[in-house]
C-alpha cells in the first residue's frame, strides 16, 4: 500500500466516520434519555434517501403514506389512553399534536413532488418528512412500556426494525437508487491529491452539527432538561421535567439526524429500503465505545470505525462487515474492565 | 401428589399424540413439525440460558449454522459419516460458545445482548464468504442419516429422531434445573454476589450454561442439515436468532414447555400468514415480515410470560394455592460435616483494617477477634462502617491495607468465593433470594460448595443420591429455624423478617464456621426476634461461631458475648456489653456529648 492509496482510504473513512458520528449520536441520545438501543434509526435514515430519490424521480414519496400510517396509529394510541384515563377533554389538544402536526411535513412533501421545485427544497422536504417517524413510533412502541427492561426494550427494538424494513419494502418496493451529487466541486490538495465536494460537504455537516448538538445540550434549557433525565429520571421528575416530553424531544432529535444522514449519503451510496440496518450497527460500534453514554467517545469511535472499515474494504471487500462488528468484541471487553464493577439485579423474569 | 399425576398424564398424551401424528397426518405436517421440534430445541437452550439464567443471545443461529455446516462439510468434502459429523458438529459448536463466552460472558447489562448480535452477524457473514463453504450458494447432496443400514431420508423416519431428541433435551434440562448446577443456574439472576457467598462462581455458571444452550442449537443445527441435506448461509444470520428468540418468548421463558409451545405457536403462525395472506393482497411476501414483527411487538406489550405465563395465570387462578405436602423423602446419610474448631481459639482476626473510597476513608485501621463458640457484635451509629467492614472481611470488597486472617489463613485479597468455601457464610443487609424458586431450593443454594455434581451429571440424574442429601440437609435447615412445614412455598411469599431468617438458614446449610449476619433482626416483630435470639444461642451451643453487625441495642445487648463499637470508621471500644454500655465514649457517639 503506498501513501497515495492510504490517504484516499483515510478520507473515505473520515467520510463513513463523519455518516457513523451523526448516527451514534443519536443513537446515544436517544439510549440515554430513555433507556432503548434504537435499532430503527437506520431505516429513518435510508426512509429519508428513498424519499430523495423519489423526488428527483418527479414521484411523490411513498413516505408520505407510512408517516400518514403511523401518525393514526399514534393517535388512537393516545386516545385510548386519555379514555382509559377519563381525560376525554384533552382529546383535541392530542388530535393537533398527533394527527395535525406529522400532517404537515406529509403536506409539504406532496406540494414538493412537482415539477420545477428546486433541489434544496427537496432535501429540506426528505428530512422532515421523515422527523415525525420515531416521535410517532415512540409513542406507539415504547412510551406504553417505558418501565420494562432494558432487555425487553432492547427486543422491542430490534423488532420494530423487522417492521420498518418490512414496510420499508412494501412502500418503496425492493429497488435501489442513488441521487446526484449535492456539489459536484473537487478540491485538489497538493500533489494531485483530490477530495471531492461530497467528502468535505460529509464531514462539514458532521462538524457543524456536533457543535450545534454541543451548543444545544451546554446552553439550552431543553437541552439542560436531555441530560438531566439522562443522569436521573426520578431527580429529572421530581424538579419539573416530563420524561415523556424529554423523551419525544430525544426520538425528534435522532429522527432529524437520521434524515440528514439519509441525504448526504444518498448521493455516495445506492440505498435500498434495508440498507439502514448496517448503518445503524456500525454507529452501534461507535456508540458502544462510548459506552453508549459519552458523546465525545462517541465521535472518536465512529471515526475510529470508518477508517477502520475503508481499510478493511482495501482488503477484503467481502469481509469488511465481518471486520467491523468483530471490532466491537475487544471494545466490549475493554469497556466491561474499565467499568466499575457495580453489583446490579437483574429483574425477574415474568413466570 | 394430585398435580404431579396429571402433569404425567398430560405428559404422556402429548408424547402419544406425538408418536401416532405420522401414521395419520399428511407429509407437509409432519415437516411442519420437524421444523417446530428443530425449532424447539434451539429455543429450549435459550429458555436455559435466557429466561433462566437471564443472559439473552441474539445469535443463537450463528450456532446452529456451525454445527450444520461443520457436518455438511465434512460428510460432503470429507465423505465422513453424518454420526462423525455429529461429534465433530457438536466439538466445534462448543468450541466457539466456550471462546465466544470467555470473550464476552464478563459484560454486564445490555453490552452481554449488544455484543451477541455482533458476532451472530460476523458468523453468519463468514458463512456466504468462505470457498470452502461455498459462499452464498452453500452445500448441498449432504448425506442422509442412517441408523443401523436403515435410511431415515425420509421426514416421517426422520420424524422420530428429531422427536426423540427433542424429549430426551427435554428431560436433560428439567433434571438440571432441579439440581445442584440448576439451582446455581437459578441464581444467577440474583448478581453474583450471591453466587459467590454460596462458594459459586456465577462466571463460570453463565459460561456452561452459555455452552450448554449453544450444544443444544449445535444438535438442532445437525438435525437440520441432515433433514434438509442442503445447507446456505440465510437461515443463521440475526434474522433467524431473533426467530428463535421469538420462540422462546412467545412460549414463556419462564417453563422448559414454553420452548415446545413457542416454537410450534411461531412456526404454525408463520405457515398461516403464508396461507392467509396471499388471498388478502399481492404483496404478501413483503407483509409478512411486517405481520409478525408486530404480533412480536404486540405479544412483549400485552404478554410479557408468554403463553405458558397466561396458561399458568389462569390455571393458578383456578386451582387456587395448593397446600404442599413435606418433603417425605427415604432418609440418606448426612452430607458430611466440617470439624469446627475448639471452643476459645481464634477464628477470625482483623488486623489494621483500612478501606478508603478516594478521599473518604470508610475503615480506618480496624483490628478485632472473634473466638470459637462466642456471639460477637459488631456495632456503632449510622455512617460507622458497619457495612465496609463486613464487607471487607468477606472479601466482598478489596482491603486497601491491612490484613484478616480467617482459621489461620490470609484472606485478604481472596475471592468472596473462595472465603465462603473455608466456611465463613453470610447474609444480606437487603436480602437476596430467589422469590420464584421454594425456601427448600433457596436454603438447598446454600450447600453448593459442600457438593460436586455438575450439569452432565445432573441432567444424566446421576447425582440423585447427592441430591437428596442435598434436599435432606436443606429441610434440616429449615426444621430448625421453624419454617420446615412451608418448604415448598416460594420464597417470595415470605415477609421480609421471615426471609431474612430464611438467609440464616441458607448460610447454615453451607455448615459454616463462623455465620457473619448483616442486621438479621431488623424488620422483625418482638416474637420473631426472640425467637432468632434462641436461636443464635442454640447454634453458639452447637459450636458455631457468629459475628453480628446490628442496629437493635436491646437485641444485641442480651445476645453477645463481646462487643466491637465503631464510630467514624474506627474502633472505639471493645467489651462485654455492661462495660460497652457504660463506657462514656459510647455513649457520647450515639446520643451526643455534653462538651
Amino acid at each position: 500500500m503506498t501513501w497515495d492509496v492510504a490517504l484516499i482510504l483515510v478520507t473515505d473513512g473520515l467520510a463513513n466516520g463523519a455518516v457513523y458520528l451523526l448516527a451514534g449520536l443519536g443513537l446515544v441520545l436517544i439510549f440515554s434519555v430513555t433507556r432503548v438501543v434504537f435499532v430503527p434509526f437506520g431505516d429513518i435514515a435510508a426512509f429519508a434517501a428513498l424519499s430523495l430519490a423519489a423526488f428527483e424521480t418527479g414521484r411523490v414519496p411513498p413516505t408520505i403514506g407510512m408517516v400518514a400510517v403511523l401518525a393514526a396509529l399514534a393517535l388512537a394510541t393516545e386516545i385510548g389512553s386519555l379514555l382509559r384515563r377519563r381525560e376525554a377533554q384533552r382529546i383535541p389538544k392530542a388530535v393537533l399534536m398527533w394527527g395535525v402536526l406529522p400532517a404537515i411535513p406529509c403536506l409539504l412533501a406532496w406540494l414538493a413532488a412537482r415539477p420545477g421545485v428546486p433541489v434544496a427544497v427537496h432535501i429540506a422536504v426528505a428530512v422532515l418528512l421523515v422527523v415525525p417517524i420515531a416521535p410517532l413510533l415512540a409513542r406507539v412502541v415504547f412510551q406504553p412500556i417505558a418501565d420494562a427492561s432494558v432487555l425487553v426494550l432492547l427486543i422491542v427494538s430490534l423488532a420494530l426494525h423487522f417492521l420498518l424494513s418490512g414496510l420499508g419494502l412494501l412502500f418503496f418496493g425492493p429497488e435501489g437508487s442513488r441521487t446526484t451529487p449535492l456539489t459536484s466541486a473537487v478540491f485538489t490538495l497538493g500533489d494531485g491529491f483530490t477530495v471531492s465536494g461530497q467528502v468535505v460537504l460529509m464531514v462539514g455537516a458532521a462538524i457543524v452539527l456536533s457543535g450545534l448538538f454541543f451548543l444545544v445540550f451546554e446552553r439550552t434549557v431543553a437541552g439542560k432538561a436531555l441530560r438531566a433525565t439522562a443522569v436521573n429520571r426520578v431527580g429529572a421528575r421530581l424538579v419539573g421535567i416530563r420524561p415523556v416530553r424529554t423523551a419525544l424531544l430525544a426520538y425528534g432529535c435522532a429522527s432529524l439526524l437520521a434524515g440528514l444522514i439519509g441525504v448526504l449519503i444518498a448521493p455516495v451510496t445506492t440505498m435500498y429500503y434495508d440498507s439502514g440496518f448496517i448503518i445503524g450497527l456500525k454507529a452501534f460500534v461507535a456508540a458502544i465505545i462510548g459506552g453508549l453514554v459519552s458523546y465525545p467517545m462517541t465521535a472518536v469511535g465512529a471515526l475510529a470505525v470508518g477508517v477502520v472499515e475503508s481499510f478493511a474494504s482495501f482488503w477484503s471487500g467481502a469481509l469488511k462487515d465481518v471486520i467491523v462488528f468483530s471490532l466491537l468484541i475487544p471494545v466490549l471487553m475493554l469497556r466491561s474492565f474499565m467499568a466499575a464493577h457495580s453489583e446490579e439485579e437483574e429483574e425477574e423474569v415474568e413466570q | 401428589m394430585n398435580g404431579n399425576r396429571k402433569r404425567m398424564v398430560g405428559i404422556a398424551a402429548v408424547v402419544a399424540v406425538l408418536a401416532l401424528v405420522p401414521a395419520v397426518a399428511g407429509s407437509f405436517t409432519v415437516s411442519l413439525l420437524n421444523d417446530i421440534g428443530i425449532g424447539a430445541l434451539v429455543a429450549l437452550g435459550l429458555v436455559l440460558l435466557t429466561g433462566v439464567g437471564g443472559a439473552t443471545s441474539f445469535g443463537q443461529a450463528a450456532f446452529v449454522g456451525i454445527a450444520a455446516y461443520a457436518t455438511a462439510w465434512l460428510t460432503t468434502t470429507q465423505g465422513m459419516s453424518p454420526w462423525i459429523g455429529l461429534l465433530f458438529a457438536l466439538l466445534l459448536t462448543g468450541l466457539s460458545a466456550l471462546a465466544i463466552g470467555m470473550l464476552t460472558l464478563r459484560l454486564g447489562g445490555h453490552f452481554l445482548p449488544l455484543s451477541t448480535i455482533a458476532w451472530g452477524l460476523s458468523i453468519a457473514m463468514l458463512f456466504g464468504n468462505v470457498d470452502a463453504l461455498g459462499r452464498h450458494t452453500g452445500l448441498s447432496n449432504i448425506p442422509a442419516l442412517r441408523i443401523a443400514g436403515w435410511s431415515l431420508a425420509d421426514p416421517r423416519s426422520m420424524y422420530y429422531l428429531i422427536w426423540v431428541v427433542v424429549g430426551l433435551a427435554c428431560l436433560f434440562s428439567q433434571n438440571l434445573l432441579q439440581s445442584r448446577p440448576g439451582r446455581a443456574i437459578r441464581g444467577l439472576r440474583g448478581g453474583a454476589t450471591l453466587l459467590a457467598s454460596v462458594g459459586a462462581d456465577a462466571y463460570r455458571v453463565r459460561l456452561t450454561l452459555f455452552v450448554t444452550a449453544a450444544l443444544f442449537a449445535g444438535l438442532a443445527g445437525w438435525l437440520y442439515a441432515h433433514m434438509n441435506r442442503f445447507v446456505s448461509p440465510s437461515p443463521f444470520d440475526v434474522r433467524a436468532s431473533i426467530e428463535y428468540l421469538l420462540m422462546a418468548v412467545a412460549g414463556g421463558l419462564g417453563q422448559l414447555a414454553g420452548a415446545l409451545v413457542g416454537a410450534a405457536l411461531v412456526l404454525v403462525l408463520k405457515n398461516g400468514l403464508q396461507d392467509v395472506l396471499p388471498m388478502l393482497t399481492q404483496r404478501a411476501g413483503q407483509l409478512e415480515a411486517v405481520a409478525f414483527a408486530t404480533l412480536f411487538i404486540l405479544l412483549l406489550h400485552f404478554a410479557r410470560g408468554g403463553l405458558m405465563g397466561l396458561l399458568r395465570r389462569w390455571t393458578r387462578r383456578r386451582a387456587g394455592t395448593q397446600a404442599a405436602s413435606r418433603h417425605e423423602a427415604p432418609a440418606v446419610d448426612p452430607l458430611p460435616h466440617r470439624q469446627l474448631p475448639a471452643r476459645g481459639t481464634q477464628v477470625l482476626s482483623v488486623n489494621g483494617a483500612v478501606k478508603r473510597f478516594g478521599g473518604l476513608v470508610a475503615v480506618n485501621d480496624v483490628s478485632f477477634e472473634v473466638n470459637a463458640g462466642e456471639i460477637v457484635g459488631l456495632i456503632g451509629p449510622n455512617g460507622a462502617g458497619k457495612s465496609t467492614m463486613f464487607n471487607l472481611l468477606t472479601c466482598t470488597l478489596p482491603m486497601t491495607s491491612g490484613q484478616v486472617r480467617f482459621l489461620d489463613r490470609d484472606i485478604a485479597g481472596m475471592p468472596q468465593r473462595q472465603v465462603a468455601r473455608l466456611g465463613l457464610a453470610r447474609t444480606f443487609q437487603h436480602v437476596k433470594l430467589r422469590p420464584h424458586m421454594s425456601l427448600l431450593d433457596n436454603v438447598a443454594l446454600g450447600a453448593h460448595s459442600r457438593t460436586r455434581s455438575g450439569i452432565l451429571k445432573a441432567g444424566l440424574r446421576l447425582d440423585r443420591r447427592e441430591e437428596m442429601q442435598i434436599l435432606q440437609e436443606a429441610q434440616r435447615q429449615l426444621d430448625r429455624i421453624g419454617l420446615g412445614d412451608r418448604a415448598h412455598e416460594l420464597a417470595g411469599s415470605l415477609p421480609l423478617g421471615t426471609q431474612r431468617i430464611l438467609e440464616i438458614a441458607r448460610a447454615l446449610a453451607a455448615d459454616p464456621v463462623l455465620l457473619v449476619l448483616d442486621e438479621p433482626a431488623a424488620g422483625l416483630r418482638r416474637k420473631e426476634k426472640m425467637a432468632l435470639g434462641d436461636l443464635l444461642r442454640k447454634l453458639r451451643e452447637e459450636g458455631v461461631t457468629i459475628l453480628i453487625v446490628e442496629h437493635d441495642m436491646d437485641f444485641v445487648m442480651k445476645l453477645v458475648d463481646r462487643l466491637v463499637v465503631m464510630n467514624f470508621g474506627s474502633k472505639l471500644v471493645e467489651g462485654v456489653p455492661s462495660a460497652v454500655r457504660a463506657d462514656e465514649r459510647v455513649q457520647a457517639a450515639y446520643l451526643g456529648s455534653v462538651v
